[in-house]
Parts: C-alpha cells; structure tokens; sequence
C-alpha cells in the first residue's frame, strides 16, 4: 500500500525496501514503503481513570473522537502536534508511553475554551488537559511546568490576602522560576509606562506593593481556604496516582 | 434607555487596581456622565481569576460566590457588573455551577460557614458584563443624542477575547436571537461604537485567543498569538482596536512590544478600552478616562482626528 499521509506516522516506523518481490510481482519503488507492523502489549488500563479522577477530567469517557476540539483549538494552529483529540485517544486506550512523547507540551493549553464550545459531547477537552498536565506532574514524568509555577504563586497570594497585587505575582514568579527580571522587553515596558503615568498613579502602585492591598475580615477564611486545599492536594494525590499507591510497577517514559 | 442597570454593585477585580486602571477609571467616568450609579462591592476579593480553578475548581467558585453574596446579601443588590472578562466569566461560571452541582454547593457552603459569612444562593443575582451595562441602560439611540464628538473617521475592530462569550453553557441569555448578544459573533461593542460614530471594520479574530492566562509563563506563545490579532486588525484597516478586558488589553500592549523587542515585527495599531473610546465621543477629556496611562499611546492618533 502506498502511504499517503506519510508525515503522521513517525519515520522509525517506516520501512522502505529497494527491492522487494512479494507473490511473484515486483514492489520495488513507490510501492515498497510499509508501516513497520508492531503489537502494543504496555497498555495501563487504569489510565483514563486516574486522569477522570483529576479535576477536569471527569468526563472523558464521553469522546466520540470527532476532532472539532483540535480543529478550534488556538495552540493547534501555533503547533501541529499540539493534539487534544489524539491525546483523550490514547489516555482512552491506556497508551500511556505514547501520550508521555507529548508531556512537554500538554501544559501550553491557553484556556481559551475553544474546544469546550465546538465539543459536541460535552467531555470539557480543556479540562481534560488540565487534569493531563497534572497527572504527568503528580507521576514524576515532568517537573512542575512554569504554568503551574504561576498558579501555585498566584493562588497563593489570593488566599492569604484575598487579593492579588500584579507586581508582586510578577516578582515571585520569576524567582521561581529563576528567569531575571531585566529582560529587554519588559525593561522596555517598564520605560513607556513610567515616561507616561502621573506621579500620583506610581505612588499609588508603590504603596500597594508596601501596603499590600487586603481584603478585610479574610482571617477566618484564610485558615478555612489553607484547611480546604491541603484535603484536596492529597485527594488528588492518592487519585491521580492509584496505581503507584497499589504498589504497581510505574512505567517511564519510552519516548 | 430603559430603567434597567441604572443602579448596580460594581465589582472592578485585582486588575482594575493594577495594570487595568485605566479601564477603572474610564468606566467609573461614563457612569458619571450618564447618571448611571455604581455601588461598588463592600471588601471585595479576587474572583479566582484564571489560575485558581488550576489548582481546585470548587475554590474559583467560592472566591466568586463570596463576592455575590456581599452584593446580593449585605448590599442587596439584584445586579452586579463586572468590566473585566476574568471577573465577569467566574461569577458567571459559580453561578452556573452553584444551580447546576450539588457538589459545589457543599463545598462553598462549608467554606462560607467556617470563614463566617452567608453562603451565597445561585438566583439572587445577575451578573452583567460592562457591555450589557451600557447596551441595556443608555442604548444605541442614548448614545447617539449624547454623542459630542462623533468618533466619525476612525476605524476601529472591536476584540471581546475568550471569556466573554465561552463556554457558551455558563451565558443562558446570549443566542437568544435578535437583540441578545451572540457568542459565535458578538456585537455589543460594535453596536455601541458604532451608534457612537466610528467606522467598525470587520474583524475574523473577535473572540481570538491573546494567550492570556500564559501571558509570563509560556509568552512566546503569547507574543505569537497576540501579534496574529494586531496584524489581522491591521489588514482589516483598523486605525484601533477596541478593547472590553483589563487582561486582553495589557496583553495586546505587552506583547505587541516584546513582537517588536523579540521578533522583530512592529505594529502601529492602538488598543484603547471601549469605554474610554465611548468617553471621548461623550465630550469627557481624555485624561479623566486614564488615556495617558496606556502603554499603547493613541495620542498623537486622536489629536490627528480632532478627540484630543
Ligand atoms: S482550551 Fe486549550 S485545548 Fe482547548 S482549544 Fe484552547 S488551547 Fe486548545
Ligand atoms: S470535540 Fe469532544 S467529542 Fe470531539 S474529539 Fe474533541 S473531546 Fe472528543
């Protein structure tokens, strides 16, 4: 068979022969390039369960496997091989080698929705990268992606003042995430804000970042939050991870 | 004009206070001039924005509910409007989710019991965006005999971004047919640019991504989406674009200078907020709508069309 989709399938799983004679005719040439046949024996069948038990996942049990989620999604168009649809096909499968091939760029999700609303199942595909990303986080197969950096950073700050104030989000971040601040567009932004602001704006967002803004009567509720998301971190700990809890073999990656 | 939205709680957001202050002001401005009141919410706090439900959905939901039950329960109000797309989707989504999932109902109601304040109770409020505020309570024909100095002569493609329009499940009364806002191709700032004398180009990108909620984390993504809007904006003729979000807004000035500083692509187009656009045809002076304050300058652009 000629094989004409040639880029969807991974060079190393292409076979090409220069001569070849099968039942006495002659395939040599265009028609000698195979898909090297393989048997997949290192399903993990627990797979889509442990990312259905992920906030965000819980319904992808429902895809159909329609492509309208890759065909709108925003990252996609940037990166051909930024693929919700394939991605729910092999959780759904438990090929979880496959899937771990991506895990560098399953995190880029923007959060754009896109999918969610061309999903004509409603199986959330954004949620369902969210709870992805997680799970490759909670299994050791990546470390905590910059995204999850920020939200943890941000989060942080909302729960122990109830607000948050954008410059000092930006200058954890980047200790975090060990980038320098003085980086030659932001320097650039820096220098166009303040040729324009009025004195009175700069010392305001000064003494913001002194005088943190705070929301009143937030004590109780601070302690209420922190109680709140410790349970969760480790219901999603135990859930996302239930095979390495069982005692099973944990597979790496192969990719 | 109706009486509709002439008095609501004014939910304004981190963002208001920081990078989108002059949204902040130049919303606070028009409510002045068109004797529209706004109360804003008692001790407010974030709604969550886009990076809480990252860690616990359940606790985006609490933080925006919290906010609904000051200004329904305390204040009383039947209305809260929220400027910022972030702000007005989260209270949007907890009030989806509070009708909708027993389970988020539990968890808010814990975590309002032990933070000691009333839970709040999906159907005591509406939550408005800054658009369905002035579309509602001023109209197309309350701008027009308003208009001082018609926008006539700039071109403006007007950007509503992700979360004002998806997922369509969270917004019941858009897509309602003639006269309610669509999500696949929303309108409200054109209608209202538009009856406030501006030219509005037709604009594919709409309700495209700028990469927003990985604007630091992941911002060649970002730069390169943002600069697919700017330069699209361009090729539809667009002299500004025209902005409803405190997040989009600063995004499209951010990375249209790290797409000059980084990748080498300069564009020229201006973004300015809707509100601050809807000020100037109302004859308001361009420093009380914060105009000065944007990063991206439409100064010079609006001197050379006789706003400023
Ligand atoms: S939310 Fe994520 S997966 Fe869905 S369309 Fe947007 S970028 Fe793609
Ligand atoms: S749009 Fe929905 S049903 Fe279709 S492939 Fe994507 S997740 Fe599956």
């Amino acid at each position: 068979m000629p094989i004409h989709e040639k880029s969807l399938i991974r060079p190393e799983n292409l076979v090409t022969h220069d001569q070849l004679v099968l039942d006495g005719v002659d395939v040599s040439g265009h028609w000698s390039t195979f898909i090297q046949p393989r048997a997949l024996t290192d399903y993990n069948e627990r797979l889509q369960e442990e990312i259905a038990a992920l906030d965000g996942g819980e319904n992808i049990h429902r895809c159909w496997q329609c492509g309208s989620c890759t065909n709108a999604c925003t990252v996609n168009a940037i990166n051909p091989d930024f693929n919700p649809r394939y991605w729910i096909y092999l959780i759904r499968l438990g090929m979880e080698a496959e899937l771990v091939r991506d895990k560098d760029i399953i995190w880029q999700c923007v959060s754009c929705h896109k999918c969610t609303y061309a999903c004509p199942r409603d199986v959330v595909p954004e949620g369902v990268m969210k709870a992805t990303a997680h799970w490759l986080a909670l299994n050791g197969h990546t470390p905590k992606s910059p995204a999850a950096h920020f939200d943890e950073v941000f989060t942080s700050q909302i729960v122990a003042t109830g607000r948050i104030e954008e410059g000092r989000v930006i200058r954890q971040f980047f200790d975090r995430t060990g980038q320098p601040l003085k980086q030659d567009w932001l320097l650039e932004m820096a220098r166009r804000l303040l040729a324009k602001l009025p004195l009175t704006l700069m010392i305001k967002m000064g003494l913001a970042a002194v005088f943190r803004p705070r929301t009143r009567r937030w004590g109780k509720v601070r302690a209420a939050l922190a109680q709140h998301l410790a349970e969760h971190e480790r219901n999603a700990r135990s859930a996302g991870t239930a095979r390495a809890a069982a005692g099973a073999p944990m597979k790496g990656s192969e990719g | 004009m109706t009486n509709k939205y002439r008095k609501v709680a004014y939910y304004p957001g981190c963002a208001l206070e920081g990078s989108g202050h002059a949204y902040h002001r130049s919303t606070k401005a028009l409510g002045k001039a068109l004797g529209l009141d706004l109360v804003e919410v008692k001790n407010w706090n974030c709604c969550g924005a886009m990076e809480a439900k990252n860690i616990d959905p359940k606790l985006q939901t609490y933080l925006s509910s919290r906010v609904m039950s000051i200004a329904a329960g305390e204040m009383g109000f039947d209305t809260v409007m929220a400027p910022c797309n972030g702000c007005y989707h989260n209270l949007k989504k907890a009030e989806y989710d509070l009708a909708h999932d027993p389970a988020s109902v539990e968890v808010v109601e814990k975590l309002a019991r032990k933070g000691g304040h009333e839970p709040y109770r999906s159907g005591s409020l509406e939550t408005i965006h800054a658009l369905d505020w002035i579309k509602e309570a001023i109209g197309e024909d309350g701008i027009r005999s308003r208009v001082k100095k018609s926008l006539a002569g700039i071109r403006i493609a007007n950007y509503y971004g992700c979360l004002y329009t998806r997922p369509r499940h969270i917004f019941p009364e858009k897509d309602k047919g003639p006269g309610s806002e669509s999500t696949a191709k929303p309108h409200f700032m054109d209608d209202i640019l538009r009856a406030a004398g501006a030219e509005i180009v037709e604009f594919p990108l709409k309700t495209a991504c700028c990469g927003g909620a990985h604007t630091l984390s992941d911002s060649d993504t970002s730069t390169k989406l943002v600069l697919n809007i700017l330069e699209a904006a361009e090729m539809c003729g667009a002299d500004i674009i025209a902005t409803e979000c405190p997040t989009c807004h600063s995004g499209l000035e951010m990375h249209q200078v790290r797409a000059e500083k980084n990748f080498g692509r300069k564009t020229a187009v201006k973004m300015l907020y809707f509100t601050q656009l809807l000020g100037i045809a109302l004859g308001l002076p361009p420093r009380r709508l914060g105009v000065q304050e944007n990063v991206s300058d439409a100064r010079a652009l609006l001197e050379a069309k006789g706003l400023a």
